[in-house]
Formats: structure tokens, C-alpha cells, sequence
């Protein structure tokens, strides 16, 4: 018999809805799996009571008879980000260490309306700034994955929702909630072999997500397959007023229309990103994916979006200019971290809390952040940035008028180890050249598995979809996901 | 442009992080590694580009002007470091 | 247009002061700028305050309409451009009574544009001495906190209460030269907006103040450097600022000195300007768009709005109560320079003219002299004002009607007024209760006349040999013997009837 754990979002809900099993069974498999992986570092908060009581809630209401809420009898993992009322909420930083947050931010509140419980507080790059989930002040994340043939170096799980990933590949969680600001929930799917959707700029309220780059932040699901991540996403977005960034615009369908049948579909395929030092096995699977979607009926074009190689500058200069003045509400005195030596002044408590508080990551973005705004230099960065933002979005639009969908790899590489680039600033940044072009522009784009490198690996396919045509890329992503039959999952060492 | 310890600690004095000259020197060479990758931007033409000011289209909605929150002291104090009487407290400011 | 004469003095020879004031003026509205806290004033510390005002980790700002619509009449009221697209930026910098450690301000695009106000500098006629003073910008911004520095030995204690209130800031050009153009553009920029309702104007609760920006030069010469004292909050202070900041800078340039560009803060009880050590560290602010809001678009419909609901502006309002009233130059000037004045008495003259049935430049006059002579001296010597006066708009009225219809005499009005002080009793039920209405009841008058004459037979005399100035004599006598309640006009009458036998 599967295990429970092994089973999806769909699967879970609809079992606890046949009373195959119950939710309580359900919270109590997945407790125990999530307290057996201390290993994988993915949790930085357990809340098995949080999943009890969601599950308890679900099996009152099947034995009364209601019907039950779309996601009743489902636990999930919540990335350290999102505020949670009563849980520590730290955003993996010391600065936030011990922070109880009198309020629950927007999208968890969906998901607990919807019926969801968590089973805790996921690991991430610390205020989500890393692509390796190095940077956590609570530790690295390991990846479950690790390199065949005796090689048992620990991988990342990517990043910044790190301990995302790893807890759904690890079968700890069925689903998660990630950010992506640049590629934070695309690039960790990839890495760990699952599905992830960042969704169009303003779909998911950000009240109550801690800030990183307000302009690209973008909240999301992560789980096993293309179906799950539809399911979580339609319990997560919606009009929120208390976003000025918000979009009213109703939930739309997508579990129910979802169709991986591509006919009368042209997608894209950006010349672009045939970059130059990308892995063979990086390009040979992105024409596998080519040959997937054709397969569904689509027609493929090739496309240009020619400032491409601008992204990355353009996204080094908007996120940690945005993320430095986010990030200066962490100041010692109303919440967080204060380090106050005797005889200190107010600007020395300041200097020394934000010092101790922020990890060095944090610290170098929001030193480039405030170069790039300071006296001086705000128009030959920030504001030349803003603009090269434009003929990116731009790049897109027109690329939108020959194709529905554009189809490129996630990441120029599989899972790399932990260490191996976390000496090297750029090299790390450069991870993220084939997720942070969407973000700039807001456009939906999902990851999906698509198979494994020559070591064993996952790697992912991107879709990259027009404004609002979520339904467009959640298609796309189930035909690749039917064609590649990625069953690969990593194997229990923790 | 070459940012040297000086400018770091400049930039680091204006974010409020407090540096040793170690870490200055440390992050010299990396910020401007970084931001002469970052300068690449220059070499693109936006003489008649509008730089972007919404990411997907959307109208800034003006709220009702009726009260919906306060009355929370002890909500809003929970998480201080330091406070009392009613106030988050920080060391004394000469004015 | 007038050239301001102020001089200051120096040993090398005159200077021109060259002053320019940016007015923060709290908003009028019932929730702050970006969150659905109360903004009322004097509220118990920190009760007054929302997540979003602590800068709770992920909360985001919500622009409030009302906030956006006052900035928007105001601009309308000066004669400024309404820009229809505007923009929030961040203005960064760390200090105790800013949580977000930035003000969501508007530097690149504000809401207003150019305007100008013009202000007057003769008292007794207004049109004589008039100079335009420019408005370069008006923006909205959200309020800091409040820092108490006296409650704890090492400690400064933290109230949010403000923080995140609406602000406009208002920035004059530097077009005023002298101490009283200051202080008269302050007043002017004062009523006009507790005309508009955009701002209270209570400077003493802090929902007015003036960074004062001051340099000296030689006259003609180019502008000097300027400092700018935070955060004066009288009129009176601010002409005081400017006349002490302008000499310090004065005797710093003869001595061979140089004037720092700085800000300064001003100390009324040792009279003096002094650095503020505290905002010493140089500025960067770091402007940027706010990435959490989007542009300000507004249409044609909300300025509509904005504009249709404006109400009649001071200087238009003192021409009307000249031209169309009939008033003095001074009367109007007076009545127009607060709201509150003027909505009094436009009440009074309405209840006026309806009672008498006359129209209200017939009423006008009377109306006004009563106002600013009778009500405004007894308020005076009572301590109290417009708001608290013990009579209403249409206790006067009533009162000026029964004056207007010969029912009481101009003693007998004010014996009247001061019981209707005392009492808060309308007039017509005080003349009716005590018998205080005038009489021309002739036979009555006669009487006591006679009465009069027969009493006085040598003054009698006199005046019939001749000594007619002794007609007041007979006028005062028969006054108060009918306890000042006859009809001044029947008595003369009658006694010149009587006294010519």
C-alpha cells in the first residue's frame, strides 16, 4: 500500500473526502516524517498542533456531514516568511529571532480558511535573499538529493525557499508556500525535482509577507505536481485590499480547467537563453521539452527577447535598492534583535543591532542597495535600471504577440553542493539568469521537472506565461509533466 | 568607479551597519565586483524609455477614511525589546 | 506690489534678509495618511497606533482619499496646478520616531504644483500694501512620531501616535524679505486653510509648523547660504526666527565667518537659534519611487469634486463684504481673516435679514459694528471666544432686530446683551420678563416731562432766556426717570414742544 506521505495535495483531499482515511491519520504521517528529518535542517519552527487542529476541524465536519472546505484534510509547510499569529516568524534572520507576530498574513489566512493546517515554519535564505538556503541565520538547508555513485556531499536545495523544496521532495509536506523575488521558488523546484508557481506580480496579496523587494515579490506554491500547485494557488490569491499592489480580479479555475492538451498553442523558445557555458545536459533536455510540447499539439517558434543579458544588473540594482529601505525597519526598537553595549547612543544601537542581526548576504545587498540610491549615483543606477526594466517588459510583450507561451530551462545548472559557490558572490547571483527576466516583468512562470542529469539530478523546465494567463503556464507545465513521467525522488538517508 | 574602504564605510554609516576595517576591507573588492558587473547597464540606450512604475498595469485605489485600527497598545508593544509606561524606549536623544 | 525696506544693520553696511518657508500642516482627517488609525489629538501613548504605523514586518501602506482630496482643495485654493499624476516616494534615514526607517513623502512628482498666495502688509487697508508670495509645491507625507526626552534619566521614550498622520508640506518660493512678510504669509496661509478645512491650524497642538529657511545678502547681491530652522510653531516665533537668524548670520559674515547650510533649531526662552547636533550627520536620503504604491492617476470627476466643494476665499470674501455690504476696508479685513469669524457672522447676518425681512447689505453694517465692537469686547473681558461665546449667531440677530425696530434703545440694547451674557436668555424674552422694551407712548412721556419741568424751574428759565444747550439737561432727566425705556426720538420731541411753553 502507498503511504500516506507519498501521496499529493489532490490525492489527500480527495481521500479524506472518501474517508479513505482520515485527516488526523493524515496530520499524524506527516508529523512524524517531518520530526524524523531534523537532518534536512528544512523546518526552523514545528507546529504539529497547528495540523492537529486543521485536521481535527476537517474530521468533525465529515462526521457532521458538511461539506468540506477545498483544502480540509491537507497539511502544508508555510515558508518562514509569511507571518504567522502566535508563531515565531523570523524570516530566518537573528534579527527576527523570538518575533511573534500578533497577525496572520494574507495568503496563510486563505490557506487556514481554506482548510489547510501546518505542520510548521519552513527554512529559507535569510529575508530571502540567497539562492541556496545558505544563507539562513537556523543553518543550511541539505537537499535530500545527493549525487550518485558514493558522492554524499550535501547538495542546496536552492533557494530562497529552500526549506520548502527539500521538505516536499523529502515527502515531509505535500505542498508549501514559497516567494519567489527572482527566481526563489522556480530555481529550489528545479534543484529538488517538484513543481513550483510564481504566479502574475499582484495576484497574492504581500500584507503580512516580510518584504524583500516589493516590486517582485510574489508569493506562491511549491508541491509534487502541476495539479497540486493549481489546487494551493487557487486558495492562495485573491483581491486583497490592504496590498495597494493587489489585483481585483476574481479567483479563476484553473484545478478544474486545467488541460495539458497544447493545440492551437504557439510557444516560444527565446534565443537568448541558449547562452553560452550552459551544460549540454541543460540544452538537451530544454529540446526534449521542445519536442514534449509539440508532442501536445503545440507550435514552436523561435522568439527574441533581446535585453536578456540585462536582467541580472537591472535585478542586482532594483531588489537590493528596494530591500535596503525594507529592511531598515529593523532597527531594535519595536520589535527584533536589539544590541545596545552601555553608554551607546541611539545611531551606535542602530549600527550594531542591524550588525548582529542581518547575516553578511543581507548586509552586502543592502550595502549595494544603499550605493545605488545614495547622493549621486540614483539615475546612473536606479533610475537607468527602472528603465532597462521597461524594454525588458517590453521584450516580453512583444515576444507575446508571436507565441501564448515562452518554454526555457530553470537554472543553468542542477543542484550544485553546498559551499561551492557561496564564496562567490556573483556566481551565486548568476544562478538566477533564467528566472529573474520574468520577475521583472511580472509574469507568471512555473517550474516543473522535467528529468535528471548525467549525476543523478533534477532539473526543470520553465514556462513563462503572458499577464494573468496562469491557466496558459499551469497547461503547459502538465503536458511536459505528462510527457517527462519524472518518478525520480531521492533516496531516504536522513 | 572604484568604491574603496572609505566609500564602504561611508555606505555602511548611511545603512546603519556597523563595520570593523577588516570587513571594509573585505568588501571593497567584492562590491566592486559587483557593481562593475552591474555597470554593463550604462552601455544600453534609454534615451526615450520611461523607467517602469507598475508592473502589471493596476490603479492606486484610495481607502474610505474611516478609522478600522488602534486601541492595540499592548499588541503593538508586545514584541519591543524595551519599553514601559506605555512607550517603546531607546537610549536618550539630545536634540 | 511693494519692495520691502528691511535692513538689518551690519558695520559693513545694510543686508537684505531672503526667507522662504516650507509650512507642514496636519491634514483634517479621521485616519492617517496609509492606515486606519485615529488621528485625533492628545490620545493616550501609542493607542492611536496600527501595525502598519509600527512598521510591523510586512505591512504595506493604503493611501486614504480624504487625505488626497484636502491636498488637492488647497492647491485648488492658492490657484496651484493640480498634477493629475503624481507619485509616493521614500525619503530614507534612521532616527526613533520614524518606524519604517523612511517617510513616505513625495520628492520627484508631488500632487501640487506652482501656486501663489498674496499677502498684505497694512492693517487698515488691505488693497494698499500687497505682495504675491510663490508657492512652489505643495505634497502630502506622512507625520514622524513623538520622542519624549524628559520622562527617564537615560532614556527617551518612543509615542507613534502621529506617526503616519497626513501632512502637507507646503513650500513657499523664497520670496519674502522681512520679518513681517513672513509672519503675514504664515497668517494668510493660516486662514486659508482652516477656510478650506483642509488643517485645524492649531499651532499650539503642532498641526501647523514652519521650517524657516533664512540667508542675508548685500541687496542686489546673489543669494547667500541658507539654514533652516525645524519646527517653529507660531507666527510670532517664526517672524522672531527670522529676524534672530538673519542677525547671527549677519555678524558671522563681518567677522569673516562663513554660514554652514544646516539645520537649526529655535529656543524662544533664550531667544537664540543653535546647530542640531543630533541631524548634524550629513543627508542622504536616498529618494525612490515607494515600490509598495502605485502612481496617483486622478480624473477629471475627483477634481470636479475638489473644486465644486471649495468655499468662498478669504480676499474674495473681503471684497464681497466691501463692495456688496457696504463695509469698511478694515470691518472686511477683519471678519475675513478667520473662518470661524466669518461663518459667525454670515450666520448673524442671515438670521438678521430673514427676521427683518430686509436684504443682508441692509443688515450689514449694524450686523458687523455689533459683532466686532459689543461681542467681541465682552468676549474679550469674558476670556472666551467665538466658539464658547454665551450668544449665538441668532441671539444677535434677535437682539440687532429688536434694536433696528425702535423696541429697544442703544442703551437698552447693551443693558439687554449684557443679561443675555449672563444669562444665555434670548433678548426678546428679556425685554418681555423685565420691561425692558423701549416706550413711545406719548401721554407717558408727557407726564413725566411735565412732571420734569415743574422740578426744575431755574434750569427751565434758563433755557427760555436763552441757554438752549441745557436741552440735554431735560433730555437725561426724563431718560432716567423712565429708566432709560423711552423712545430717545418721541422724547425729543415732545420736550422741545414742552420747553417752548
Amino acid at each position: 500500500m502507498t503511504e500516506i506521505t507519498d501521496l499529493g495535495v489532490a490525492a489527500l483531499r480527495d481521500g479524506v473526502r472518501a474517508g479513505t482515511f482520515s485527516a488526523r491519520e493524515v496530520a499524524d504521517a506527516f508529523i512524524v516524517k517531518v520530526s524524523k528529518a531534523k537532518a534536512l535542517n528544512a523546518f526552523i519552527v514545528e507546529t504539529p498542533e497547528h495540523a492537529l487542529a486543521a485536521a481535527a476541524a476537517a474530521d468533525e465536519a465529515l462526521a457532521r456531514g458538511e461539506a468540506l472546505k477545498p483544502l480540509a484534510g491537507v497539511p502544508i509547510g508555510m515558508k518562514d516568511l509569511f507571518a504567522t499569529k502566535g508563531v515565531q516568524t523570523t524570516a530566518a534572520s537573528h534579527m527576527l529571532e523570538g518575533f511573534k507576530p500578533v497577525y496572520e498574513s494574507t495568503v496563510s489566512q486563505k490557506l487556514w480558511d481554506a482548510g489547510a493546517g501546518m505542520l510548521g515554519k519552513l527554512n529559507l535564505d535569510q529575508f530571502a535573499m540567497g539562492s541556496s538556503n545558505e544563507t539562513s541565520y537556523f543553518g543550511n538547508v541539505i537537499s535530500p538529493w545527493r549525487r550518485g555513485g558514493g558522492d554524499n556531499a550535501p547538495l542546496a536545495p536552492g533557494g530562497s525557499s529552500g526549506g520548502s523544496s527539500a521538505a516536499i521532495s523529502a515527502r515531509l509536506v505535500p505542498g508549501a508556500t514559497g516567494t519567489d523575488t527572482g527566481g526563489s521558488i522556480r530555481q529550489p523546484a528545479a534543484f529538488t525535482g517538484i513543481s513550483g508557481i510564481k504566479p502574475t506580480y499582484g495576484r497574492c496579496s504581500r500584507w503580512g509577507v516580510v518584504a524583500f523587494a516589493s516590486s517582485l515579490d510574489q508569493a506562491g506554491p511549491m508541491a509534487r505536481d502541476v495539479k497540486d500547485c493549481a489546487i494551493l494557488l487557487e486558495n492562495m490569491v485573491g483581491f486583497d485590499p490592504k496590498d495597494s499592489t493587489s489585483l481585483n480580479l476574481p479567483v479563476p479555475k484553473w484545478e478544474e480547467l486545467l488541460s495539458g492538451d497544447l493545440k492551437g498553442k504557439k510557444i516560444g523558445i527565446p534565443k537568448e537563453y541558449r547562452l553560452d557555458g550552459t551544460p549540454e545536459e541543460i540544452l538537451k533536455l530544454w529540446d526534449q521539452g521542445i519536442a514534449w510540447v509539440k508532442d501536445a499539439g503545440a507550435e514552436v517558434v523561435e522568439v527574441s527577447l533581446p535585453h536578456t543579458k540585462y536582467a541580472l544588473p537591472t535585478y542586482y540594482i532594483i531588489a537590493p535598492a528596494e530591500a535596503s529601505s525594507n529592511l531598515a525597519r529593523y532597527d531594535g526598537v519595536r520589535y527584533g534583535l536589539r544590541e545596545l553595549a552601555d553608554g551607546q547612543n541611539l545611531q551606535e544601537m542602530y549600527a550594531a543591532t542591524r550588525a548582529a542581526g542581518f547575516g553578511p548576504e543581507v548586509q552586502r545587498r543592502i550595502l549595494i542597495g544603499t550605493y545605488v540610491l545614495s547622493a549621486g549615483f540614483y539615475d546612473a543606477y536606479f533610475t537607468q535600471a527602472s528603465k532597462v526594466r521597461t524594454l525588458i517588459a517590453q521584450d516580453f510583450e512583444n515576444a507575446f504577440t508571436l507565441c501564448d507561451l515562452l518554454l526555457t530551462p530553470t537554472a543553468p545548472s542542477a543542484a550544485f553542493a553546498l559551499g561551492e559557490k557561496s564564496a562567490d558572490p556573483l556566481a551565486m547571483y548568476l544562478n538566477d539568469v533564467f528566472t529573474v527576466p520574468a520577475s521583472l516583468a511580472g509574469l507568471p512562470a512555473m517550474s516543473v521537472p522535467a528529468g535528471l542529469d548525467s549525476a543523478g539530478l533534477p532539473l526543470g523546465l520553465q514556462i513563462i506565461g503572458k499577464p494573468l494567463d496562469e491557466q496558459g503556464v499551469l497547461g503547459a507545465g502538465l503536458a511536459i509533466e505528462q510527457r517527462a513521467g519524472f518518478t525520480a525522488r531521492p533516496e531516504q538517508w536522513w | 568607479m572604484s568604491v574603496d574602504t572609505a566609500t564602504v564605510k561611508k555606505v555602511a554609516s548611511l545603512a546603519r551597519i556597523a563595520i570593523s576595517d577588516a570587513d571594509a576591507e573585505r568588501l571593497a573588492p567584492e562590491l566592486n565586483n559587483i557593481l562593475g558587473w552591474i555597470e554593463q547597464l550604462g552601455e544600453v540606450d534609454t534615451s526615450s524609455v520611461e523607467p517602469m512604475t507598475a508592473v502589471i498595469p493596476n490603479k492606486l485605489r484610495l481607502r474610505e477614511d474611516v478609522v478600522t485600527e488602534g486601541n492595540q497598545r499592548d499588541a503593538v508593544l508586545q514584541n519591543a525589546p524595551q519599553g514601559e509606561h506605555g512607550f517603546f524606549t531607546v537610549p536618550k536623544v539630545v536634540e | 506690489m511693494s519692495e520691502s525696506t528691511y535692513r538689518i544693520q551690519g558695520e559693513t553696511g545694510e543686508w537684505e534678509v531672503v526667507i522662504g518657508l516650507e509650512v507642514h500642516a496636519q491634514v483634517t482627517s479621521n485616519a492617517k495618511l496609509f492606515s486606519g488609525a485615529a488621528t485625533a489629538f492628545g490620545a493616550e501613548p501609542n493607542s492611536q497606533v496600527s501595525l502598519i504605523d509600527a512598521a510591523m514586518p510586512g505591512m504595506l501602506p493604503t493611501p486614504n482619499q480624504e487625505c488626497i482630496r484636502q491636498a488637492v482643495r488647497t492647491g485648488m485654493a492658492i490657484g496651484a496646478v493640480i498634477n493629475k499624476w503624481s507619485r509616493f516616494d521614500r525619503k530614507n534615514y534612521f532616527y526613533a520616531d520614524l518606524p519604517q526607517g523612511y517617510q513616505i513623502s513625495q520628492l520627484f512628482h508631488p500632487l501640487v504644483g506652482e501656486g501663489q498666495i498674496e499677502i498684505s502688509l497694512d492693517d487698515k487697508d488691505p488693497e494698499a500694501n500687497v505682495k504675491t508670495i510663490g508657492i512652489e509645491r505643495i505634497h502630502v507625507e506622512q507625520d514622524a512620531g513623538k520622542l519624549m526626552h524628559d520622562q527617564h534619566p537615560t532614556r527617551s521614550y518612543v509615542d507613534l501616535n502621529r506617526a503616519g498622520v497626513a501632512l502637507m508640506e507646503i513650500v513657499s518660493k523664497p520670496d519674502m524679505r522681512s520679518p513681517q512678510e513672513a509672519g503675514a504669509y504664515l497668517s494668510k496661509l493660516r486662514a486659508i486653510l482652516r477656510y478650506v478645512g483642509s488643517c485645524d491650524g492649531n499651532m499650539d497642538q503642532g498641526s501647523m509648523r514652519a521650517d524657516v529657511n533664512v540667508s542675508v545678502r548685500k541687496p542686489g547681491a546673489e543669494f547667500g547660504t541658507r539654514t533652516e530652522t525645524k519646527n517653529v510653531n507660531s507666527v510670532r516665533f517664526v517672524m522672531q526666527t527670522v529676524e534672530i537668524e538673519a542677525r547671527r548670520q549677519v555678524e558671522v559674515l563681518e567677522a569673516g565667518g562663513k554660514i554652514v547650510q544646516e539645520t537649526r533649531l529655535f529656543d524662544p526662552d533664550k531667544g537664540e537659534t543653535r546647530s542640531m547636533r543630533s541631524k548634524e550627520d550629513a543627508h542622504d536620503y536616498r529618494y525612490f519611487p515607494d515600490p509598495d504604491l502605485l502612481p496617483l492617476e486622478l480624473d477629471d470627476a475627483f477634481l470636479e469634486e475638489c473644486r465644486a466643494s471649495l468655499p468662498e476665499l478669504p480676499d474674495a470674501k473681503r471684497r464681497r463684504y466691501e463692495q456688496a455690504l457696504g463695509l469698511s476696508a478694515y470691518n472686511a479685513a477683519t471678519l475675513t481673516a478667520d473662518a470661524d469669524t466669518a461663518r459667525w457672522f454670515e450666520a448673524l447676518l442671515a438670521e438678521g435679514a430673514r427676521i427683518q425681512k430686509k436684504g443682508e447689505q441692509e443688515v450689514a453694517r449694524a450686523s458687523a459694528n455689533w459683532l466686532l465692537s459689543d461681542l467681541y469686547g465682552a468676549l474679550n473681558r469674558l476670556n472666551k471666544d467665538l466658539d464658547t461665546s454665551p450668544v449665538s449667531p441668532e441671539q444677535g440677530a434677535e437682539l440687532l432686530a429688536l434694536a433696528a425696530d425702535g423696541t429697544l434703545s442703544g442703551p437698552l440694547a447693551k443693558q439687554v446683551f449684557e443679561i443675555m451674557l449672563e444669562t444665555g436668555d434670548a433678548a426678546g424674552k428679556i425685554v418681555e420678563e423685565r420691561g425692558l422694551k423701549q416706550t413711545s407712548d406719548t401721554g407717558a412721556i408727557e407726564a413725566v416731562i411735565a412732571e420734569i419741568l415743574a422740578k426744575n424751574p431755574g434750569q427751565l428759565e434758563q433755557y427760555r432766556g436763552g441757554k438752549e444747550a441745557l436741552f440735554g439737561f431735560f433730555v437725561g432727566q426724563t431718560m432716567k426717570a423712565m429708566a432709560g425705556k423711552a423712545n430717545p426720538a418721541v422724547v425729543n420731541e415732545l420736550l422741545k414742544k414742552a420747553l417752548a411753553g
